[in-house]
Parts: structure tokens; C-alpha cells; sequence
């Protein structure tokens, strides 16, 4: 323990995607950040994702955000000199009945009402074309091109090793007991040794609830942990990821061969020991979901499942943008399990609004204060 | 409605055996599950087999070898169910068993479990180690045991420890050709003031120069105490080793090259839990920390054999009786003057067991040479990771072997690090300068063993 206090511009609690995206992107603009990580960076839902770099099916309010992320992600070699291993191969969902097919065609209705154009409805012959492997029970659904996924724990680490090498500090093994505001001036208090510094970020994902209340933010946040599971090597059968209407699945063969399924089935978490417990009953679930889209995938061996601890609000949107309680704070947190994509434009969101006060695209229904006091 | 079942027992082998036999003789509702077809665990595969079809090879596997067959008769005769091919592939901390039998998964709710599965033998990441023909001994004992399959070529032994020698020896009596037994680095001297107490309290020392003799009769080769820098030579397949035998180099041709380090106990289902676990320095692994009877820090949940500590096959059932009769204890299956009487006898036995121990682990300490391992040599065959890229994995902020599996995949494949764990953990130690247990060991996620979609779907 250092009884010197560190300084810097930004102080960043939070070493997953989006605190070292958002490091990234201060770095970039000239400020020196010092990202602040209890764990080992990306320790819970930023190496446990299941990777998806997704818009099809977004909540109406992210897809601007989206738009201009994915935009990034086509652009992460460049931005980074890594890419986070992102391949755009497309993401499908699956219809299964008729009543999945108007589903599809009312979502995709819904996009061109907003002036989107990147959702695509397709045909039972389509959807075989995409993907041969499917069950013959798919009738047709929802294509986006463009879209894909990338190697969560790689594309959070390229952001990192970019930061630092613009002049971003990150220091693991160090986690916030204490915020304090003085003279202008954050002052947090560590596990290991002090720092200060204008202006603050919480990055915090699940433990996001906790940062914000010492700030005078009230988020109901609820920690969960997102099963996945991984299977041995196969060969080759599928190239988008795929999901399904009316059931939970996210289904992605990687390069290597393994087959990743998540789809949002939860297990339990210990908030203390940041360790997860597996529930096998829902597990089973997400099994028959993904043998019933892809039947080749009955005799696939599993080797592996776990769990990424992640912040959820009641309204299934994170919170992004200024602290409505303390000057010169930042949320970007609780993403809900979809904030993958999100996370190399939220980084930047949040450089904008540090450095320039604002940003153009549109944040206000991800305000801190939208929930009602409980 | 859950199943449940008052004990059960996960391995086959003398431990398992030994304390469901025990626990099923006094009225316990016993279940022991094990992947293989028959009972015996590893160091009495295929026992049953043997005696009935194969006696005659008996007079090559040897006594200790058909000392499994008593127990395994004992078990067969015993109350206790049996579940072969079983995989158990999830424990719980509330002692909610996975098991997979016959393509379907169920779940099953157990008062108490023992977990008896053994050890496995410690990896040797050499240069060529992954080249077809060369294999660990055990595995290579393994198919002799069950299949009577010996080598048609002469063979070479690398390494130490006794299975090294048991095995030469069961070749030898088997008339398989040895070119040679490279032995790496055994210390006579350092293993000497033990000496005394194991050969008065055991017949260890007595039987493992019986093994030597009959091995040295046979006019084997041994090139001892000074074997280092063993590389498997190939192409497509190994063709030769080469080594360093008192600094000057040696090669020898051979179509298989066996190795063994030594073995450590089995701790990916403890781990799993997971139970507290130490790590012993002398031996070099990881172990469930345990109290006399078996007990792990989890309630109702206990080890015994060498999963618990590596002690061999006689002291392991000692060991399972005593992790039973804790159990019966608990069960009030005994009073406390039967419990008192029995468990002495099963005491005393295992503690005259365990005294040949400090001799053995100073005779052939492991190997510790994490920093030596080349960069350019496997360490995780699944996900064909090199040390260098562990190395450089630490260079890039890697500090310990869970983030390695990000970093680098090593430790992601079907055997979930079993294979490569130590290792691992040993070369980030070693660049990193810091102690084992600082750097700990993987999370070790179920399933532990894998299961079908299929299998996994079936579960109700």
C-alpha cells in the first residue's frame, strides 16, 4: 500500500469492455486515464460473454448506438491494431411457426418505421441458403448482414493494450472502498493506495449499483450470471450466429470449431466471492433449445459451461451518461447482457461528453434517473 | 422426484471399493458410479477379467496386481449398487450429483459422497512428447492389463518412480524387449535417513528390489540418476530419444518411448466443488484439504485414496473404511464403542502404510523444471499451446492460469486442463517468481467430464 496519491485526469472504476473502452477513447483525445480494476481486467462479463456483435432484435433505443458501434467494429484494426478477432458473419433468428413469422415480419416492420433498413425478412429457402445445418422445423426469420461476433476477453484486451499505449494506466487488484469529492477533485479510495483525479467513470457492470449509490445515484440493479456453454471441435456446419423467435438461444460456431450456446439462461451468483454457481435444470433447457434448431448438435460432447456475472436493470437498458447526483461523474453500466456490441461506442459516448460536454447521438433513455424511487 | 441415495461413492477403485463394501455390510443405502465397465479402478483394471479368462497373466502383472481380485469379490458380494459406465460429471456443493449413464443425464441427491478417483499420472512435457508413440507408462500398463496388449519393439522407459519399475518389470516377465530405462535423477542419498523406516513398517523397499533385480536378471539397460534433456525424435512418428546422461548426450533408436514422473492425485472433481485444497510442496500438486477421516471442508462431502494424497493402493482402502465407518458414525448406523474398535484396526494399518511415504517422495522428488520447458514444447495438447506462448502471455499481463485460457486457449480443451494444468501454473510461477499458491490453479467448470447435447437434454 502506497500512501502517495495517484493522479490523473479520469479516473475509470472498472476494467471490462466498456472501462477500458471508454480509456481508450480519453487516451485518444490527449487525457490520461487510470482504469481502476478490483479483479484481473475483464474478469466477469467481459471474458464470459458469449461475443455476440449484434444488432438484430435491439430495443428500438440502442440501434442508433448500435449503428454507430458496429461501424467501429468494422473499423477496430485500424482504431486498435487488433481486432478482437471480430468476423462479419452475419447474424440469423429463427421462425418456427407462423406466429414467429408475423413476429418477424411486425420487427422488421417496426426498423423501416424508424428509418432502418438493416434487418432483413427471409423465406424458408433463405434461411436454408444461410443456414444448411437448420432444423427442418425453420420456416424463415430475420437476416442481418454485417453483424457477427467477436472473441469477448481479445477485443477487451486490444482496447487495453491501446489505452496503455497512449498513456492509459490500469491497475488490477484494486478495488474502490471509497468515493469522495474535494477542492474539484474525486478522491478514491482504494485496497491499494489512493487516487485523484477531476473527473470519474463507473464502469463498474454489475457492482455498477454500488458505485452509483456512493455518488447519490439510486440504480436497482440485480447481479446475475448468463450461462454458456462451449462444445468440443466440430467440423465446420454454420457461419452466422443464430438465434430463434420464440426461444432462448445464441448459437455461433467459432473459427476453431467449438460451438458456443448461451441465450440468456441464468445461474446463481455470490457477490462476495465473484464466483457463480451453474444450474443445470436451466442448462438442460438451453440444450434442447439448441438441438432443436440444429439436430446435428444432439451427439455434440460439451466440455465446458460457465457463467459471467452481469449487471440487469428492471427496464432491460443500461445506464449511460452524466451522474445526475455528483458533478463530473459518468455511468456506463448494467448492460443487461447485450452490451458486447455496445461497448467501443459507449467508450467513446463517454470520452464525448468528458471532453466536449455533449455527444449527438441519443442517450437520454439511459439516464440514471429514470427509475422510480424505491 | 430426485433420486437419493445415503452414500455415494464416485470410483471403483480400492477406496471406493473398500468403503462401500463396508458401508453396504451395515445397512447403508450405497451407490458407487464409475466410468469404467468393470470395477478395479486404474491399478486393478480389468482384475475380474483376469481371473477369469486370463489367469496365466497373472504370473507376469503379479501379487499386488491379483490382491485387487479379493476386493473386488467383496464388492460384487456386497449390497452396495453399482453403476459401471457411469460418468459423474457435476457435484454440488448441496451434494446434487450429474451423472450421464446409457445417453441420458439425471440428477441425483446424495446425504453423503465420497469421492475415491484416484490419481493421475504427473504430464512430462518433453520436445515430441505429443508424437504418436510415445505415451505415458500408465496408459501403456493400462492396455496391458485389459487387453494383454504388449510391444512387439523394444521399448524405452523414462522418468522415475515405482510404477516405472513395476511396469519394466511386468514387461520383462511379459518377454517384452526393453531397449533401455533412462532414469532421471532418483536420490539414493537424499531418500537414505527414510530408508530404515519404511523397510521396517513396509515391504515396499523389499518388493521394488525384488522389481529391479528381475529387471537387471533380464539384462535391461538402466542408465540411472543422470538422465536430463529428453527429447522424442520423429517425423510422422517417434523414431528415437535423445537425452543427456552425466552431461554427455545419448540417443537411442526406439518405436515407443514411455514416460512417468511420478503421480498426483485427481483433483479435477474437488476442484470442481470446489473444496479447499493446499498445495504440497514435496509432492508438487494440488490436494484436497482433508481431516483424518476424509472429510473436506464441505459438509457431508469427503476423499479418500489417492485423490485425497497420494498413498497407493493398500493404504487407499484403508482409507475408504475409514471415510465409511465416519459415515456410519454419522449415520448412527454404529455406536461409538464398534465405531472406536473398527476404526483403529483401519488406522493403524494405513499409518503403517504411509511410513515407506517420506521415503519414496525423496527418492524421486518431481521434477521441477517449469523454467527449463522450451519454448517451442506443447504443454496444453488439446489447444496445442507452447510454454513460449505462456511466457508470452505473462509478458502481455497474464498472472495466473485462468486468464492463461484467455490469453492463450491453453487449458479450454475436452480434458480441461488436466492435462496441462501443473504445467502451466508451474511456468507462470517460474516467470513470475512467486509461490504455487499465489498463483493458484484453473476453475475447474463442469462438466468435468463431457456430455452430449443430447445427454444434457434428457435431464428433467
Amino acid at each position: 500500500m502506497s500512501a502517495a496519491t495517484h493522479e490523473a485526469d479520469v479516473v475509470i472504476i472498472g476494467g471490462g469492455l466498456h472501462g477500458c473502452s471508454a480509456a481508450y477513447h480519453l487516451a485518444a483525445k490527449g487525457l490520461k486515464p487510470i482504469v481502476l480494476e478490483k479483479n484481473v481486467v475483464a474478469r466477469h462479463a467481459s471474458s464470459a460473454s458469449a461475443g455476440g456483435v449484434r444488432r438484430l432484435g435491439r430495443d428500438p433505443a440502442e440501434i442508433p448506438l448500435a449503428m454507430a458501434s458496429l461501424e467501429l467494429w468494422h473499423r477496430m484494426g485500424d482504431m486498435l491494431g487488433a481486432t478482437g478477432d471480430f468476423r462479419a458473419t452475419g447474424q440469423v433468428r429463427v421462425a418456427e411457426t407462423e406466429a414467429d413469422m408475423a413476429a418477424c415480419a411486425a420487427r422488421v416492420k417496426l426498423t423501416r418505421s424508424l428509418g432502418y433498413d438493416f434487418e432483413r425478412l427471409i423465406d424458408r429457402n433463405e434461411l436454408r441458403r444461410l443456414v444448411p445445418a437448420v432444423s427442418p422445423a425453420g420456416m424463415g426469420g430475420i437476416h442481418v448482414e454485417r453483424d457477427g461476433y467477436a472473441f469477448p476477453f481479445k477485443a477487451t484486451t486490444a482496447f487495453r493494450h491501446k489505452a496503455e499505449e497512449l498513456g492509459a494506466v490500469v491497475r488490477e487488484g484494486t478495488g474502490v472502498t471509497g468515493l469522495d469529492r474535494r477542492s474539484d477533485r474525486w478522491e478514491v479510495a482504494t485496497n491499494a493506495g489512493n487516487f485523484r483525479a477531476p473527473v470519474l467513470v463507473n464502469a463498474a457492470g454489475a457492482w455498477g449499483g454500488e458505485m452509483a449509490a456512493f455518488l447519490g445515484d439510486k440504480v436497482p440493479i440485480e447481479p446475475t450470471a448468463l450461462m454458456m456453454m462451449v462444445s468440443e471441435r466440430m467440423p465446420h456446419f454454420v457461419d452466422p450466429t443464430v438465434g430463434a423467435i420464440s426461444r432462448k438461444l445464441s448459437f455461433k460456431q467459432m473459427q476453431s470449431g467449438t460451438v458456443v450456446i448461451g441465450g440468456g439462461f441464468k445461474g446463481l451468483v455470490d457477490r462476495i466471492t465473484e464466483l457463480t454457481e451453474l444450474n443445470f435444470q436451466h442448462l438442460a433447457q438451453s440444450a434442447r433449445n439448441a438441438a432443436a434448431i440444429f439436430p446435428i448438435m444432439k451427439g455434440a460432447r460439451l466440455i465446458r459451461c460457465w457463467a459471467g456475472i452481469e449487471g440487469f436493470t428492471p427496464d432491460d437498458l443500461p445506464v449511460i451518461g452524466p451522474s445526475k447526483a455528483a458533478p463530473a461523474a459518468y455511468h456506463s453500466f448494467a448492460f443487461c447482457g447485450h452490451g458486447f456490441q455496445l461497448g467501443p461506442i459507449v467508450g467513446a459516448i463517454t470520452a464525448e461528453l468528458i471532453v466536449n460536454g455533449k455527444t449527438n447521438l441519443p442517450i437520454e433513455p439511459f439516464r440514471v434517473d429514470r427509475f422510480p424511487a424505491h | 422426484m430426485t433420486e437419493t441415495v445415503d452414500l455415494a461413492v464416485i470410483g471403483a477403485g480400492p477406496a471406493g471399493m473398500a468403503a462401500a463394501t463396508l458401508a453396504a455390510e451395515h445397512g447403508l443405502d450405497v451407490v458407487v458410479y464409475d466410468d469404467n465397465a468393470e470395477p478395479g479402478g486404474q491399478i486393478y483394471r480389468a482384475v475380474e477379467t483376469v481371473a477369469r479368462d486370463r489367469a496365466k497373466d497373472f504370473a507376469f502383472l503379479g501379487e499386488s496386481y491379483r490382491a485387487g481380485a479379493e476386493l473386488t469379490r467383496a464388492f460384487r458380494a456386497s449390497r452396495a449398487r453399482y453403476e459401471p459406465g457411469t460418468t459423474v460429471w457435476l457435484v454440488q456443493k448441496d451434494r446434487t450429483i450429474g451423472i450421464s449413464r446409457d445417453g441420458k443425464a439425471r440428477m441425483v441427491a446424495a446425504k453423503r459422497i465420497l469421492i475415491a478417483t484416484g490419481a493421475l499420472e504427473r504430464p512430462v512435457p518433453i520436445p515430441g512428447w505429443t508424437l504418436p508413440g510415445v505415451m505415458s507408462v500408465g496408459a501403456a500398463q493400462s492396455v496391458l492389463k485389459s487387453a494383454a496388449l504388449a510391444p512387439k519393439q523394444p521399448v524405452v522407459l523414462a522418468g522415475k518412480g515405482p510404477l516405472l519399475f513395476l511396469v519394466a518389470a511386468q514387461y520383462v516377465a511379459a518377454g517384452v524387449k526393453i531397449a533401455a530405462i533412462l532414469e532421471t535423477g532418483a536420490r539414493k542419498w537424499d531418500a537414505l535417513p527414510h530408508l530404515w523406516q519404511a523397510w521396517s513398517k513396509t515391504n515396499y523397499i523389499g518388493k521394488g528390489l525384488e522389481l529391479i533385480r528381475a529387471i537387471e536378471r533380464a539384462g535391461v539397460t538402466v542408465v540411472r540418476n543422470a538422465v536430463s534433456d529428453l527429447k522424442a525424435i520423429g517425423r510422422e512418428r517417434v523414431e528415437a530419444v535423445t537425452f543427456s546422461a552425466d552431461g554427455s548426450p545419448g540417443r537411442i533408436e526406439t518405436a515407443l518411448l514411455l514416460l512417468h514422473e511420478g503421480v498426483i492425485s485427481n483433483v479435477q472433481l474437488t476442484m470442481a466443488i470446489p473444496v479447499k485444497h493446499a498445495w504440497n510442496a514435496t509432492q508438487r500438486c494440488w490436494q484436497p484439504v482433508l481431516d483424518a477421516r476424509g472429510n473436506t471442508d464441505v459438509d457431508g462431502i469427503a476423499v479418500a485414496g489417492d485423490s485425497g494424497g497420494i498413498a497407493g493402493a493398500e493404504a487407499a482402502a484403508h482409507m475408504g473404511r475409514i471415510a465409511a465407518l465416519d459415515a456410519l458414525r454419522a449415520f448412527g448406523r454404529i455406536d461409538g464403542p464398534t465405531f472406536a474398535a473398527m476404526i483403529v484396526v483401519e488406522e493403524v494399518a494405513q499409518k503403517r502404510l504411509l511410513a515407506a511415504r517420506p521415503f519414496l517422495d525423496a527418492l524421486y522428488p518431481p521434477p521441477d523444471t517449469a523454467a527449463a520447458i522450451a519454448d517451442d514444447t506443447i504443454v496444453c495438447r488439446c489447444e496445442e499451446v507452447t510454454a513460449g506462448d505462456i511466457r508470452k502471455a505473462v509478458d502481455l499481463g497474464c498472472t495466473g492460469p485462468n486468464q492463461t485460457k484467455s490469453f492463450t486457449r491453453a487449458g479450454m480443451g475436452p480434458c480441461q486442463g488436466r492435462m496441462c494444468g501443473l504445467t502451466v501454473a508451474e511456468i507462470i510461477a517460474a516467470k513470475l517468481n512467486r509461490p504455487m499458491e499465489e498463483i493458484g490453479y484453473y476453475r475447474i467448470r463442469p462438466p468435468i467430464k463431457p456430455l452430449t447435447v443430447g445427454e444434457l437434454a434428457a435431464l428433467e
